[in-house]
């Protein structure tokens, strides 16, 4: 009973590495209510648990993605877990008093997992940051070539360049401007 | 020239690292970087910055994602969150509209502003001294209704507190408090006595319909139903319930709506019996007025020790209010009974008061969205 379990999960984190959709929402099915327990007995509100429990699908996430995540507790645990180390943070944060703490969870230590998705969650408001200051048409411009992968042709034809080698040019001195928007503030750090 | 070369490289770099390139493009690229150290450090520096800027673009489709999933869950049941839609649904009308609606506004604004130009310069000029006589006549008239009002309501509290022992007044129409963040309140069972219908109203005003899913007289608490659909479930409710006795001098303060508005009065225990001896209820010194009944008594760690219920008409300030105890006991009868209300069953009373260590006033301020006026017809 206790295999069937173990590889339930680790088809359930492999979907989610890949963003596939139906994993992530059994995953989120199944947990979700007892975040939202945490965060709401501890002083917050259903949008907060909201916020954590999606903050905490990300740590899952990075850690499925990472390739060398090996499942040693459960995903409710590993939740739970996190959920409780971001909503503390939070709380702290806040200022808001949290000497009655009131949880039921079991735990594991995710010490070593908190610091590195700090750091990348950081670098994601850093990208968000640069990415919006970095004003049209370049915005556009590198979200249709990096995320969407649209090839250079489209682009001229959709921005209106004359032909491809000047929409490279552009979105070469985009790039550019991105690095810099960046690590201007990234090295500060 | 330096640049056309920075933008084929870079070009070189990304289709190197997609891992685009031919077997001996690829070859040859390693070559490059392994003489060229610049070339080295600039396969280094963009492979790691396309690689944040690729989880950048992962999380934010993530993130669609999720959002995606949390609000079908929500719709679909499977998970206990209030749903966003109406809210949600509000903001696409706004969007949608917006513009529509300002035009219509303005267009609006300016014919209300020509239409009072034109009056005003039709009318012939009175004085406005006139104006506020008629103002006040206004003002006279609704304060005769009011009393009138005043005068049958008192006609009819005396009628029904004669049946009780003629030294307490109960004050009827008062306060209820939250038991349940989804809508249950408690009150005294005087003040819901004859109701046809029932309104609550919160400290902001707003009032919602409701009906009293349960009345014990003898004990004098009833229970209050919120039945209206806008009525949002509350966040949890800050304060306990406990069944402790309070001690002799123990400070206690209450907040309840013997006027329009929410009103806190402080007092302590004086008497560990109520009127005349009764067990069920405990006697406090403080200022209790009609409307006050069924307002929460706290003490000082935000617990609920009782609920007001009444006071003696011939010593000022002598109030009393029933133990939270009995309050537990109600629900448990309830839970035994099989054919009471689920909403009823299910509710199980906050042990453990959030406001342990906070001054009074922010007791005062989280408490006070819990605590509503009764309005009974």
């Amino acid at each position: 009973m206790k295999e069937t379990i173990l590889e339930q999960e680790i088809l359930l984190l492999k979907g989610l590495a890949r963003n596939d959709k139906k994993s992530t929402e059994e995953i989120y099915k199944q947990n979700y209510n007892l975040i939202q327990a945490l965060v709401v007995n501890n002083n917050g509100t259903a949008d907060d648990a909201r916020d954590i429990f999606q903050e905490s699908m990300v740590v899952l996430f990075e850690k499925a993605r990472s390739g060398t995540f090996e499942l040693n507790c459960q995903i409710r645990t590993y939740l739970y877990s996190v959920a409780r180390r971001l909503w503390l943070k939070r709380l702290h944060q806040q200022n808001r008093f949290t000497e009655e703490w009131n949880d039921a969870g079991n735990m594991i230590r995710v010490d070593d997992d908190m610091d590195t998705h700090e750091q990348k969650d950081q670098e994601y408001d850093l990208m968000h940051h640069s990415i919006q200051h970095l004003g049209e048409p370049c915005k556009s411009l590198l979200e249709a070539f990096y995320f969407q992968k649209k090839s250079m042709q489209d682009i001229a034809d959709a921005f209106g360049y004359t032909n491809s080698e000047n929409a490279k040019t552009q979105k070469y001195k985009c790039l550019m401007r991105l690095k810099k928007l960046f690590f201007s503030r990234y090295n500060k750090k | 020239m330096n640049e056309q070369e920075n933008i084929l490289l870079t070009e070189a770099i990304e289709r190197y690292i997609s891992g685009e390139m031919s077997p001996d493009e690829r070859l040859h690229f390693e070559n490059l970087r392994k003489e060229n150290s610049e070339v080295d450090q600039m396969v280094v520096a963009h492979t790691l910055f396309m690689q944040k800027m690729n989880r950048y673009n992962e999380w934010q489709k993530f993130h669609v994602s999720l959002n995606e999933i949390h609000d079908n869950l929500a719709t679909q049941g499977k998970i206990d969150s209030p749903s966003l839609k109406g809210k949600a649904k509000l903001v696409y009308l706004f969007n949608k509209y917006k513009r529509v609606g300002s035009i219509a506004a303005s267009i609006a604004g300016l014919t209300a502003l020509l239409t009072s130009a034109i009056l005003w310069s039709v009318t012939p000029k009175t004085p406005t001294a006139q104006w506020q006589d008629l103002n006040r006549s206004i003002n006279t008239l609704t304060n005769k209704t009011r009393q009138q009002a005043e005068e049958i309501n008192n006609l009819k509290n005396n009628h029904s507190s004669s049946m009780r022992p003629p030294e307490i007044t109960y004050s009827s129409g008062g306060t209820g408090f939250i038991i349940d963040n989804k809508g249950l309140l408690v009150t005294n069972a005087h003040v819901i006595q004859n109701a046809r219908s029932i309104a609550v109203a919160n400290a902001a005003g707003v009032e919602y319909f409701a009906e009293v899913v349960y009345t014990d007289p003898v004990r004098d608490i009833a229970l209050v139903k919120i039945t209206d659909k806008d009525f949002k479930t509350l966040p949890p409710i800050p304060y306990g319930f406990t069944r402790k006795m309070a001690d002799l001098a123990e400070p206690v303060f209450t907040l309840g709506y013997p006027r329009e508005d929410i009103v806190y009065n402080q007092g302590y225990l004086s008497s560990k019996t109520g009127y005349n001896g009764d067990t069920l209820s405990c006697q406090i010194e403080i200022a209790a007025n009609r409307g006050n009944s069924g307002s929460p008594i706290l003490d000082n760690n935000g617990d609920v020790i009782g609920i007001l219920n009444g006071r003696q008409k011939d010593q000022e300030g002598v109030a009393f209010f029933i133990r939270s105890r009995n309050l537990y006991n109600i629900l448990s009868e309830i839970k035994d009974k099989e054919k009471a209300d689920t909403s009823i069953q299910n509710v199980r009373l906050n042990t453990r008061s959030t406001l342990t260590n906070l001054s009074r006033q922010q007791q005062a301020k989280k408490i006070q969205d819990y605590v509503f006026m009764v309005k009974v017809s």
